[in-house]
Parts: structure tokens; sequence; C-alpha cells
């Protein structure tokens, strides 16, 4: 017989279910190392196809699979099962709008995206026939800043972001630090603008959620205080 | 009832490919993109290792040498005029990329690092070259989220989560397509004057694969059911180093960075197969070698794996320049590769054929003529670049290069293209089609058929084949269409976010792509790149240095042969 463990399941489809309620499967442990991904599949291929939810590269890279597990946000993907408590609570990630069981409207989080404007701005235009250049020093400073991968992880367990709405968020205010702190980059002026606002930076309370459910270890509390001292430095 | 659109040009995919074509053609003409993923979820960013460009920021290199390297790993069926234009163009857009923003690693001196990657060499062949530009080993990555960035700045419109199941084709001229959104389970008509499909590779045929879940071909499918032709279909890549059992990529970017292939004896096994550049000789050439180890019984413990040793390069280097895939060896496999080595063997990874084009993106019917209004990039189109066999680094090259091409070309054609009021046939099939599957009570899940395609191609269409075993899938795929056009079932047949649907959708497609490849692996009767042939272990250049194409006329399925370009560089025995 094999091991196996309890996944207990957040189901809401709005088309029929007056609320949300928990579904338990039972999920067989067939080889070391399975991810709660791979729970999830098994679920939906060999028991019940009606579960919904996203994932796509299996890997980590995607940030499709953002779910909250056991209270804490991550990656589905790269969650081994064996490392969590039995019964394994799977719940769509908390604060955005339900569309069919682990499925969440990301609309209002890609917003908060597009605002800090997600691309370089430059002014001076480049060499024409080879690249800008950039020294090693100045390029790592974009480390741990550049791995994004939109998963929505850190907004949506942060509480500041639950309670506003309108909350930039950390990642979106990671994304604009990533930018203020390219040495290509000339928007810093326009992208401080948005983010020196009380839903901008200074809604953030360093609560550390964030840092905790960075899957990719990155920390987005860190980014927006950068942020703040760049604000407060321009004006004196 | 259907929402309906109408845009100048729609393009189906957001990878690299249909973005860059996207970023080219917005502001000029009305743009929009169609996907089944967010744009940033796109299989782009899962590419690791780099982008080749004979930049010479490291040492010599010059685009001859990448062009010849690109014609010779793809094992001379490469379109050498294809090749060249992928070569001369590349320097140019990567300088593109960095103006853009993408965060490439840095040399001292400030130019964009490179590092060395297989088959791309100096001098024609003479030894390793560093022409893979590289952000850590997140380069798709990076180049997807900077266009994806370019897109967000210049407003184009966005339709994500949409499948796109049929084109709108008017009298031989493509003029729109049928999508169905998932969130809403409503079908949406698209009238365009152009449409690019660009929707990638279709890994998912196989077991082990170093794809995505999305990587099902919908778009290559949907143009071959409408009797366009599929080209070099036989020619599949199995890149050496996925994650035992699980296919996971590990980076080409290991080897180049100076990591080692063992057997269980520990030798060092690819000096006798690639005497020159070793480990790092093209991709079909190392995975054979793989495979011959564990058949002769020099599997790690007899087993039928390998081992990847990166012990030798120090935990600083794997932290700096592999540190993504440092970190899947940790999650996935328990061990740091700065101590231990990891356990590899062969996973499907690109599909050197698809929908043919020329080197604009105009897809090409049976005939060689374009065909109005279709326009395809990237890995589900065959231009063709990587002939037999794709270097690594050429794929992102190539979606950036020829995604900027076709962008182009379409904004010349589209003046000249126009819309049509028609597509309701179309729609009126689409929602048949989901009616059907839906109407069902009981049957077969989706999962159960696709994991017996999938086991089935994996033993008879891989690294090794042969015309029985071909002769046995071929019978067991044309089974399961027929189990899928009969007994496939839905648990939900819901409108909001139906996987359950999608997955059963997606296996039409990998069936119907199966079905082709099987049929171009049974005709060609020699080995060349990654079709190696056991019963025809040799290159037959007489017969067939030439592409091939599978195409549907009414009921039946058609087979015909195109010649290859050769501009430069004479046929020569492939020795690495």
């Amino acid at each position: 017989m094999l091991k196996t463990v309890t996944f207990s399941v957040f189901r809401y489809d709005p088309e029929k279910d007056k609320k949300p309620y928990y579904k338990d499967y039972k999920v067989e442990l067939r080889r070391p190392g399975m991810m709660v991904l791979d729970g999830l599949n098994q679920i939906r291929w060999e028991q019940d196809g009606t579960l919904a939810y996203r994932r796509s590269c299996r890997e980590g890279v995607c940030g499709s699979d953002g779910l909250n597990i056991n209270g804490v946000n991550m990656l589905a993907c790269i969650t081994h099962i064996e490392d969590l408590k039995d019964p394994i609570v799977v719940q769509p990630l908390p604060s955005m709008p339900v569309i069919k069981d682990l499925v969440v409207d990301f609309t209002d989080f890609y917003k908060k995206y597009y605002l800090v404007k997600p691309y370089l701005i430059t002014k001076t235009p480049p060499p024409s026939d080879r690249e800008r250049l950039q020294s090693p020093e100045d390029r790592k400073k974009l480390d741990g800043l550049y791995e994004c991968i939109l998963c929505a992880c850190c907004s949506t367990s942060c509480p500041s972001f639950w309670a506003d709405p309108d909350y930039l968020g950390p990642a979106a205010l990671l994304k604009a630090w990533r930018f203020i702190a390219d040495t290509r980059d000339e928007g810093a002026d326009e992208r401080l603008e948005i983010i020196n606002d009380r839903d901008g930076a200074w809604r953030c309370h360093t609560i550390l959620n964030c840092v905790e459910a960075c899957p990719k270890q990155l920390n987005p509390t860190e980014a927006i205080a950068e942020l703040k001292k760049t604000i407060i430095h321009r004006k004196f | 009832m259907a929402i309906r659109h109408k845009h100048d040009v729609v393009i189906v995919g957001s990878g690299l490919a249909g973005l860059r074509a996207a970023v080219e053609a917005a502001g000029r003409c009305d743009v929009a993109l169609v996907s089944k993923v967010f744009p940033t979820r796109s299989h782009s960013g899962a590419a690791q290792g780099g982008i080749a460009a004979s930049l010479g920021n490291e040492e010599p290199d010059s685009w001859e040498w990448h062009m010849f390297d690109t014609v010779k790993g793809g094992d001379y069926l490469t379109d050498q005029d294809a090749a060249e234009v992928l070569a001369r163009d590349a320097p140019r857009a990567i300088y593109e990329l960095e103006h853009m923003g993408v965060p490439f690693n840095r040399n001292p001196d400030g130019t964009i690092a490179q590092r060395a990657f297989g088959g791309h060499t100096r001098n024609f062949g003479e030894a390793p070259v560093k022409r893979a530009c590289y952000a850590a080993d997140r380069t798709g990555r990076v180049i997807l989220d900077t266009l994806y960035g370019q897109s967000v700045q210049k407003g184009i419109r966005v339709y994500p989560e949409l499948s796109v199941m049929d084109l709108v084709v008017t009298d031989g001229a493509v003029r729109g397509v049928v999508a169905y959104e998932w969130a809403t389970g409503e079908l949406h008509l698209f009238h365009a004057k152009a449409v690019l499909v660009a929707t990638g590779g279709f890994g998912k045929v196989f077991k082990t694969t170093s794809n995505c879940f999305a990587n099902t071909g919908d778009g290559a499918h949907m143009v071959f059911r409408h009797g366009f032709p599929l080209q070099d279909m036989e020619f599949i890549q199995f890149h050496p180093t996925g994650i035992y059992g699980l296919g996971v990529l590990i980076s080409e970017a290991a080897r180049g960075e100076g990591g080692i292939l063992r057997n269980r004896d520990g030798e060092r096994f690819m000096e006798r197969y690639a005497p020159t550049i070793k480990d790092l000789a093209a991709r079909d050439v190392v995975s054979r070698a793989i495979m011959s180890e564990v058949r002769e019984g020099r599997g790690i413990g007899g087993r039928d794996f390998v081992h990847l040793d990166l012990t030798h390069l120090g935990k600083d280097r794997l932290e700096e320049r592999l540190s993504d895939i440092s970190s899947f060896v940790r999650i996935y496999l328990g061990i740091d590769p700065a101590t231990q080595p990891i356990p590899v063997q062969p996973t499907c990874h690109y599909m050197m054929g698809g929908i043919p084009t020329d080197v604009d993106g105009r897809v090409l019917d049976a005939a060689g003529n374009p065909v109005p209004g279709l326009y395809a990039a990237g890995e589900c189109a065959c231009v063709s670049v990587h002939g037999a066999n794709r270097l690594g680094c050429n794929s992102l090259l190539d979606l950036v290069v020829f995604g900027r091409r076709t962008g182009r070309r379409i904004l010349e054609d589209v003046s000249d293209l126009s819309f049509t009021e028609a597509g309701g046939e179309a729609l009126e099939a689409c929602r048949e089609r989901i009616g059907r599957l839906k109407e069902r009570r009981s049957g077969e899940r989706a999962a159960r058929l696709r994991q017996r395609m999938q086991q089935e191609m994996m033993e008879h269409c891989g690294v090794y084949r042969t015309a029985r075993g071909l002769e046995k899938a071929l019978g067991l795929i044309r089974g399961l269409q027929e189990e899928c056009r009969t007994r496939l079932v839905l648990d939900y047949k819901g409108d909001r976010y139906n996987t359950d649907l999608m997955e059963a959708l997606e296996l039409e497609s990998l069936l119907g792509l199966a079905e082709v490849m099987l049929l171009a692996a049974q005709k060609r009767t020699e080995s060349r790149g990654a079709h190696y042939r056991e019963d025809f272990p040799e290159r037959d250049d007489a017969a067939w240095l030439c592409h091939s194409l599978v195409y549907r006329d009414g009921d039946r399925v058609r087979y015909a042969t195109r010649p290859v370009s050769i501009t430069r560089f004479q046929p020569k025995p492939r020795v690495y």
C-alpha cells in the first residue's frame, strides 16, 4: 500500500455554488519528491476533472500556480508534499476574486504592475551599432530584483494590500525599483511621482509577509525601503 | 452568440515570437495578441542558457562561423539562405534587446558577457567559441519580461487566456480566428486581415519532456487541419540533460561553463563520441551518446541515466551563472550540485519542424506559394534555420529575428489584404465541437488517453526509431484518435475555467501532430540529425537531402518533399 495524504481543496463554482466549500481528496505518494502540483494533477486526472487550477511550466518559472497552501502563499510546482503537515489545505491566493476553485482574477494585480511603467525609460539615444555599456557592479544592483515572475504570492500575502484596494503592493513596487536601480534607466522621476503617494511606497508597513512568501527568495520590503529612501533624498 | 472583434492583425501566442512581431507592427496598424496563457507565462520564459550572436566580445567570432555551425548542427537540412539571415542579423538583434532593457550579464569592460554553448565553434569547427549572451540562467525569462514591457508601453491589446480553435478561411485566404475564453466559456470571433500563428512547440506529445503543460501545438494542428502542410515533423530534439525521471531541463550552459558528462565508471565518455569538442557536441550527438552508454550497461548503476558533473566548478560560479538550475537540482533532487553529480537523461525539448514559412514568416502551401493572410513564427514554424537539429541558443535568436521580420512583412502586406464578414460557419463548428464533448455521459478521461500516447511516442518515436516501432505506434495513435472521437468524456460541463475541456481540445491537437511525426519518421529511411533510424543508420544525401511535407487533402494524408537551400556550405560528414 502506498502512503497517502489528504488534500483539503477549496472549491467554488459561482455558476452553481451558493458559497465556497472544501473537498477532501486522498493523494498517493508514488515517488519521492512529489510536489503539491503533482498531487493536484493526480486529483484532476484520476479522481475529479471538475477541479480548476492554473499551471504551466511546472518548474517555478512561469508563475502560474501561486496558491495558499497550509496558510502560506507558495508555488505548487516547487513545494514538496512531504514537507507539509497532513491534511494539506489548498486555497486560492487570498484577496483576489475567484473565477473558479483555485483560479483567481489577476486583473487588479496586473493593473498595478502597469502603473509603475514596467519598461526601460530612456532619453539618451543608445549607440546605433552596439550595446550600451554597463559595469558588472552596476549590473549586480539588479540581482534580487529582475527575477520576479509575477506570481502574486507577495502582494496577496500583504495585509496592507488586502486592506487598501489602491495600494500598488510589493510586486509592483519591486518592479519599479528594478528599473530605477538600473543605471541605463532615465525614468526615475516619472515613476517616483506615482510611487510617492499614500497608496504607493508609503502604504508599506514593513510587515514582511512578502519576503516570506516570495518563492524566488526576493526581498520586496527592502526594495520598498530603497524607494522611500530615494524619495526622501530627492526632497532634501 | 459570440463576441466579435475586428483588428488588422491577430497574433496567436504571446511568447517571444508573437510579442516581437506585435511590437514591430504596433503603432502602424491595429494589433491584437490572443494567447492561451497570460504573456509572461509563455514557455519562452523557461529558456535558460542564452541567445547566440557573434558579437566577439570575449574572443574573435564571425557571422559566417555562426552560420556554418547552424548548418552543420542541422546536419545540412538547414536552409542556408535562412541561416544566413539568422546569423547576420544576430548582433543587431542582441543590441536591440539590450537597448530595450534586457539585463544581460556583463564583462569588466561593460560589454555583454558571452559563454560557450554546444555546437558553437570558431573557424568552422576548430574549438568551442563564446557566442551565447545570457542573463544568468534566466535568459528567456528576462527577454520575455522585456518584450512584454515593450508591448505594455505601446498599449498593445492583449486577450489573455483565450484558446484559438479555428481559422476563418475564405477563398484560400486566412481572415480571422475563432477563440474560446477560459474564464467565461464564451466564443469570440476575430476578424483580421492577417493572422500570425506563434503558438510554440508541442513537446507534450512525449512522456519525458522539458516542455510546459501549455505546449500542445494547438496552432500547428489548426493549420494542418485546413490542409496546409507541416514540414520536417520527424525532427524532434531530445535535450541530453533532463533531470532523471522528471524531464525538467538542466541548461546546456552547465556544460558551456565546464560541466562534464560521466558514465558509471566515472569516464568522460563524450571524448569517445566527439573528440574535438566533447561535451559541447550538438544535442542529438550527445543524446545518442548517453543512450548508447545506457544500452551498453554503462548507465549509473546499470540504469537508464548518466551523471552531469559540476562539482569542479565551485559554489561561487554555480551561484553567479547557474543559480536557477542549481536551485532546481536542490528542489527536485535534494542534492547540492557543488558537491554531488546530477542524474540526467535525454528529454524531449524542441520541434525543428512545423508550419513551413519563407524568411519573412509567410506560410507556404504544399506547392510552395504563400497563403494570403497567414503567417507563422517561432517554434511552431519551420523556416528552416534548425534543419535536422537545432543548436542551443539559436531558438531565442530565431524568435526575435524572425518575429521581427514577420511583423515587418505583415505591415507591408496589410494594405493589400482585406476584412471579411464570413466566419459564422467556423464559429458554429467550434460550438458544435464543444457541445459534442460536453454531451457525452460516459467514457474515458483525456488524461488516460494522453498518457497512453505519451508512453508510446517515447518508446517508438524518441532518440532511436525503427520501421516496426513506428508502425506499431502509428496503429496505437490512430486507435487513440478514434477513442478520442467516440469515447472522450468530461467530468465538468460548465463554462467557468473548464480545464477539463482545455485538456480534451489539447489532446486532439497532440494526437493529430503525433500521427504526422510518425508518418514523416516512417518515410525518411535514413538517419540525419535528431532523426535516427536503427534500420537505416547512415545519412543518405542522394535520396534524402530534402525537407518533408505532410498535409491533408480531403480525407487523405499526403506526403511530399521539397529541396533544401544550399548556398555556401556543401554537405560534409558531420563529426565534432
